[in-house]
């Protein structure tokens, strides 16, 4: 296979959505569980705008809808960030295993 | 072999190491940047799918403010760390599971994925992209393109109320 074409794209969307999801459930510091969601998100971006060139109506939109989530995510990660520093404050530890208070 | 498929081999290349390279690092910096690598390369993906405008918006909204803002948050949030700290949580077992449920995953779309293809190409996308975009967004998209404003305003009012200091009498949680 020597032609881009739409499969490709969708799967290394797929595996970068994979990086993203493994780290996120796997990593240690919420600063990197946080820009791992990110990546996630990169992930499906590339999805949709890919369909926007390939896809089977092929038009604009994809890439508005991609607008558009880049628009929440970025909106999500600094209130993610906010939350993330009131946490801090009280609790003095950024590892999210040790933020375990509904477990007791 | 075209250029373009040599670009997608380079771009794709970057962005999948940049995403190992963020497992790996020990250092949490350090997957930060390694991370502005793959925000950069899929930019570059967006134009080789004749994307610009949205090539230029991932450039400064990931690769620019959501990674400055990140590191923000990590040296705001640093504390000194032993050497050798873990950066995972759970053993090794949870780990694999993880990973082989990721995994699985992982191979289930692949086989829906692997061979999909329209055979349509969208040949006008590339031409004057950001003007196409400007009057979709402002005739079919006006409402949902108000409502992202609401969105930021409301991101922006509860960020700074969620990150600023409690007052004296607030009771301590």
């Amino acid at each position: 296979m020597s032609s881009v074409s739409l499969s490709v794209y969708l799967v290394l969307a797929l595996i970068l959505f994979c990086i993203g999801l493994y780290g996120a459930l796997t990593k240690r510091n919420t600063v990197i569980v946080l820009i791992c969601i990110e990546l996630m998100l990169n992930a499906v971006n590339i999805n949709l705008v890919a369909f926007a060139k390939y896809g089977a109506h092929p038009g604009i939109t994809g890439q508005i809808f991609a607008l558009f989530t880049i628009t929440v995510a970025a909106a999500e990660a600094a209130v993610g960030l906010a939350a993330l520093m009131a946490l801090y404050r009280n609790r003095k530890t950024v590892h999210i295993d040790e933020i375990d208070s509904l477990k007791h | 072999m075209s250029g373009e498929y040599l670009a997608f081999l380079a771009l794709a290349l970057v962005a999948i190491t940049g995403g190992v390279l963020m497992l790996n690092l020990t250092k949490v910096v350090h997957m930060v940047i390694a991370l502005v690598f793959t925000f950069i390369s899929i930019a570059g993906l967006y134009v080789l799918l004749s994307a610009e405008f949205v090539a230029v918006v991932q450039v400064l909204i990931y690769s620019g403010a959501v990674t400055i803002m990140m590191l923000f948050g990590i040296m705001l949030t640093r504390h000194q760390e032993e050497e050798g700290e873990k950066t995972t949580t759970g053993g090794f077992w949870r780990k694999a599971l993880t990973a082989i449920a990721v995994f699985a995953f992982g191979i289930a779309v692949y086989l829906g994925v692997y061979r999909l293809d329209f055979g349509e190409e969208g040949a006008r996308l590339h031409e004057n992209n950001t003007e196409q975009i400007g009057m979709a967004l402002y005739s079919h998209y006006t409402i949902p393109f108000e409502i992202a404003s609401v969105i930021l305003l409301v991101a922006l009012v509860g960020a700074i109320i969620l990150a600023k200091k409690d007052d004296e009498g607030a009771p301590k949680s």
